[in-house]
């Protein structure tokens, strides 16, 4: 009991945060369910982009590549080899994983800056990719996917919860939400552990961590790996939860979005995927709802936004965001609660590192 | 034979093109060492001011100008506001903000002029020239010469003046230069408007033939940066030797490569990028670059 | 009390007395989710930024058709028409959240003219399943004609692209009976569905077709495809292209000192485009393509009641240009689903909708070329099954010939 009196406030707020998401299907729409769950999915794959990124310094603009190749082994497995979906997915994303710890090797030749273009060429290049192997993928027709029926027990438990059988997109969400918990939770002990700090020596300085005896290849490689077995799930969920997978569905703006959203919510941080893979879901589908609807946005505006689609909304949050807050969202809530604490607490004395008394105590 | 030649010369053709927006990307990198991915969405908006001035009734020989002008003018102004506050930034910043500033650009055009694809006059007869049976027309022709006209002119700025020097200094030598009184910074912005300048005239040039579109450089892009790092990206000799070898393998290969074909050509584009970062990573004409600890 | 309370009794008794002898002389009112007593409410997805943003224009146009009617005659039967667009970008991954908000949350009657084989692929099961018309699919791939019996709360509206490959084989059959045929189709749904027709209406003659050369849209060129083309020896070029490609191309042959016989597609065939080929220095010999809607450029309608009419409601839309064809488009397909709520009258549900639209459609429509029906019966599921060839004068399409039918050619 003690130990958790003594929990930082930050496990509670994790605890609430969870139970908000397992208990959201159930005051929402069905089909909402259905569009968080999608939100869910870009997390996951945000998360394994920020490992990359934000905890091993590598740039990729092409995971949306990764998602596609997750999204198709699972469809390809349901369709043709009439595999059950949910077996298909931890398929999908160590396969996805091989592949990309694969493509790790030859990347880690690359500096940032080239590594950078040549994953952006490969996402623009993936629709055309994938339209090839016509008789693998489906080609142009794509795959169509069965939805999913829940299974009993669930239709039962949701039923004596909310009085309604559970539906097919709030199935979807809860399969993604344990998926999400359970790659969040690895993600977290990765970057505390060992690894997590390997791989950020080495964002922070190659030369320095690998005179200090960290493998830069190994981990650089690890990383690559790990988040492409990410975002190889999250495709794969991504397919569940809308039915259909087909080349114009992986086009160089979902890499874009991906980005976005790493960048939104805060590189290395944990919470940031999942604020920005809400932010880099949502945006799209309410920018052109929801601000016709303000009125206090002027009408030029309002047009502008509404024939550019989510574009120049994007292209501006991206510049402002790494002008004015380049840790995202999280970063500016940790640096407003660090100030906040700092005025509250003051700050540790500067030799000695000892706080100053409290007021109340002293 | 015929055919094959034909194949070199539209490749060649559109290699070209690849050369001409390669160029600026190489001044953007010898100016800051950084790839700038809204290169071909700045000279995308450029060939429009220009539209807008021609359909106002400028003549051509004026808006040509003019419209070089105003890019030179956006390009720093695009270094002052967008890239200065995050000079110091690493790398990833700068990378995350090109891309957000192509995205932006890219939108904005769709919206302010429609997503129609429109004709754009040219200088170049529409006429071709017969090699030895194989037909080049005077447009593509005429890319390929002004591009040359630019790479000689970006060779005498940066190689013959003092000014190149010192913009090669404050690319490469940050600190040095400014102990020794150089504006580091107003000569990155300078290589922002030189490189806008000249992507302005690859979008000027190639868009009679491309057709004006804000879509027109999305994937001219790519190719631009297979062209660019084939060549070495510092070299402006080796942005348009690349192009050319890009625009004629990208042809030959969807040609007579039956496992490529027609539809995998930008395939052929990424091939050559990983291919050429793999294994010589400085490109055909770059000097290999020592990391100092 | 009990007076007051027996007056209103008798009162009430009369007022439901009234109210079932009312009820029963006139005929039953019959609606359904989305429809209210004085509103319709339908759905639309499209492309309205993004690579594909060019054909968002159509839903503008049918918007403009709507607001004409309920600016003028007061909607549909006393019904106006709210039509609620969203922007799926052309990727069906945004395709299938917004059609789920339009069903679940709106509450739509219809989805009409969604645009996009693969974005409307995407929704079709799900539509079929909830039972919500999925009308007048602005695609030509010919499944969503074809495979109606899988889904019968589907049904498209345009020609399919196969049937007008198919006219293209009669054509070339009937005048270039010995054509050595070379195609460059894009890689995708669209090319491939016209190469199937051409090479199915063919049929035995099919290996007249010397070379076929794919390309995907982010090739950067065609000029490959069709130097090989010319290599091979066609003499007569089939281009399956979108618009812009097909402009490069129609340049590219010209370049290369080559004058086949040039067939395009429809969607290619706006007047415009031509004159933008024309003046990148295309020859613009012997072009063939087919049409089935009046094109608002060209002079021969320009009194024709139709024409006028378009322009009419066409103004209704700020940011839609009259020259495009693809908003003559919109107004056409409007002007079918209009002409579909009208007949369902009262009995306004969407079994009753979709039987009209898909079994039960027999109408003339006055934005189409002269003889066009816009047709569908309990066997056949094509609406629009005719077309008309038409070839390039220099400055205009001629109408040659009479209108060609496809109608019970394809399975």
């Amino acid at each position: 009991m003690r130990r958790l009196r003594t929990l930082p406030p930050r496990y509670w707020l994790v605890l609430v945060v969870v139970l908000f998401f397992i208990g959201l299907p159930t005051v929402i729409d069905s089909f909402l369910s259905g569009e968080w769950a999608q939100a869910l999915v870009l997390a996951i794959a945000i998360m394994g982009l920020n490992i990359l990124i934000g905890y091993s310094g590598q740039l990729s603009l092409g995971h949306g590549a990764f998602m596609a190749l997750g999204a198709y082994t699972s469809a390809i497995l349901a369709h043709r080899y009439k595999m059950d979906y949910l077996l298909t997915i931890p398929i999908a994303g160590l396969l996805t994983g091989v592949i990309g710890f694969l493509f790790g090797v030859p990347a880690l030749r690359l500096s940032a800056l080239y590594l950078a273009l040549a994953t952006f060429a490969l996402a623009v290049v993936t629709p055309s990719l994938i339209k090839r192997p016509a008789e693998l993928t489906g080609g142009v027709q794509g795959i169509v996917l069965l939805p999913p029926d829940p299974p009993q027990f669930a239709k039962d438990a949701f039923a004596a919860v909310t009085g309604t059988p559970m539906t097919t997109d709030q199935w979807t969400y809860y399969v993604t939400l344990a998926w999400a918990l359970v790659l969040f939770w690895l993600a977290w002990n990765l970057v505390r552990h060992r690894a997590g700090r390997a791989m950020r020596a080495l964002r922070d300085g190659e030369v320095a961590a690998s005179a200090s005896g960290v493998n830069i290849a190994g981990y650089k490689t690890l990383a690559f790996g790990i988040s492409a077995l990410y975002a190889g799930i999250a495709g794969s969920l991504f397919g569940l939860g809308s039915g259909f997978v087909s080349p114009d569905t992986f086009p160089v703006a979902l890499s874009i979005q991906l980005l976005v959203g790493t960048v939104v919510g805060g590189l290395a941080s944990i919470p940031g995927p999942l604020l920005g893979g809400i932010f880099a879901y949502f945006l799209p589908i309410e920018s052109n709802q929801w601000i016709p609807t303000q009125t206090w946005i002027p009408a030029q505006i309002v047009s502008t936004v509404g024939k550019a689609g989510p574009a120049v909304t994007y292209g501006a949050v991206l510049i402002l965001v790494m002008i004015f807050a380049p840790n995202g969202v999280v970063g500016l809530v940790t640096a407003g609660y660090t100030r906040l604490r700092r005025r509250l607490r003051g700050v540790p004395d500067r030799e000695t590192g000892q706080m100053p008394p409290d007021h109340q105590t002293a | 034979m015929q055919e094959f030649l034909q194949q070199v010369i539209s490749g060649v053709a559109s290699g070209g093109i690849f050369a001409s927006l390669a160029l600026a990307l190489v001044l953007i990198y010898n100016a800051m060492g950084l790839v700038n991915f809204a290169q071909g969405e700045m000279a995308m908006m450029a060939t429009f001011i220009a539209f807008t001035l021609i359909t106002r009734g400028v003549s051509y020989w004026i808006a040509f100008p003019v419209t070089l002008a105003i890019a030179f003018a956006g390009g720093i102004a695009i270094q002052r506001i967008v890239i200065r506050p995050v000079e110091r930034a690493p790398l990833l910043t700068l990378v995350i903000i090109t891309l957000g500033l192509a995205t932006l650009l890219n939108g904005l055009a769709g919206a302010i002029f429609g997503y129609v694809p429109r004709s754009f006059p040219s200088p170049f007869s529409v006429q071709t020239v017969d090699i030895l049976g194989a037909f080049f027309s005077f447009r593509d022709l005429g890319v390929i010469t002004v591009s040359a006209a630019v790479l000689l002119l970006i060779y005498l700025l940066l190689q013959r003046t003092t000014v190149g020097l010192t913009m090669r200094a404050a690319a490469h030598h940050a600190e040095a230069s400014r102990l020794l009184g150089v504006r580091v910074s107003w000569m990155l912005a300078l290589g922002w408007g030189l490189a806008s300048a000249v992507g302005a005239v690859s979008g000027i040039m190639v868009a009679p033939i491309i057709l004006l579109e804000p879509n027109m450089m999305q994937t001219i892009i790519i190719y631009a940066f297979a062209a660019a790092v084939l060549g070495g990206i510092e070299s402006p000799l080796g942005a348009v030797i690349g192009g050319l070898i890009v625009g004629v393998t990208v042809n030959l290969a969807g040609a007579y490569l039956p496992f490529v074909g027609g539809d995998l050509q930008l395939a052929v584009a990424l091939a050559i990028i990983i291919g050429v970062l793999v294994l010589k990573p400085n490109g055909l004409l770059g000097r290999p670059t020592v990391r100092r600890v | 009390m009990a007076r007051i309370g027996s007056r209103i009794a008798a009162i009430a008794a009369l007022l439901v007395a009234a109210a079932a002898c009312g009820g029963s002389a006139s005929p039953t009112v019959q609606t359904d989710v989305g429809i209210t007593s004085n509103s319709i409410l339908l759905g639309n997805t499209i492309a309205q930024s993004g690579p594909a943003a060019a054909y968002g224009t159509i839903g503008n146009a049918e918007l403009a058709y709507f607001t004409y009617l309920n600016n003028t005659q007061g909607g549909i039967n006393g019904r106006k028409v709210t039509f609620k667009i969203l922007d799926d970008a052309y990727n069906p991954a945004q395709t299938v959240p917004l059609t789920k908000q339009l069903v679940e949350q709106d509450k739509v009657f219809a989805m009409f003219s969604g645009l996009g084989t693969q974005d409307q692929t995407s929704v079709r099961d799900y539509l079929n399943a909830q039972k919500v018309p999925q009308l007048f699919v602005a695609t030509g791939a010919t499944t969503f004609m074809a495979d109606f019996s899988q889904h019968p709360y589907t049904i498209g509206w345009q020609p399919p692209y196969q049937g007008e490959g198919r006219i293209y084989a009669k054509d070339v059959l009937t005048n270039h009976a010995s054509a050595k045929i070379g195609v460059l189709y894009q890689n995708d749904d669209y090319g491939q569905d016209y190469l199937k027709g051409l090479t199915d209406g063919l049929g035995s003659n099919a290996s007249m077709i010397v070379d076929k050369e794919s390309y995907d849209v982010t090739a950067a060129s065609t000029a490959s495809q069709l130097a090989t083309l010319k290599a091979k020896g066609a003499d007569t070029l089939f281009l399956f292209t979108t618009p812009a490609f097909t402009i490069k191309s129609l340049v590219i042959v010209t370049a290369l000192h080559w004058e086949p016989t040039i067939y395009l597609n429809s969607v290619s065939n706006p007047q415009v485009y031509m004159g933008i080929a024309a003046k990148a220095g295309a020859a613009l010999k012997n072009v063939t393509s087919v049409g089935y809607i009046k094109d608002p450029t060209d002079p021969q309608w320009a009194n024709d009641a139709g024409m006028k009419l378009y322009k009419t409601v066409i103004a209704n839309c700020s940011t839609c240009n009259v020259n495009d064809g693809f908003n003559i488009y919109g107004v056409a397909v409007a002007y079918t689903m209009a002409d579909v709520l009208n007949k369902a009258g009262s009995n306004l549900t969407r079994a009753n909708v979709m039987s009209i639209a898909a079994s039960n459609l027999n109408e003339s429509n006055p934005f189409l070329l002269p003889g066009v029906v816009v047709k569908t019966t309990s066997s056949d599921h094509f609406p629009i099954t005719q077309e008309q060839v038409i070839t390039w004068g220099g400055t205009g399409w001629n109408l040659q010939g009479s209108l060609i039918d496809e109608r019970g050619t394809i399975k």
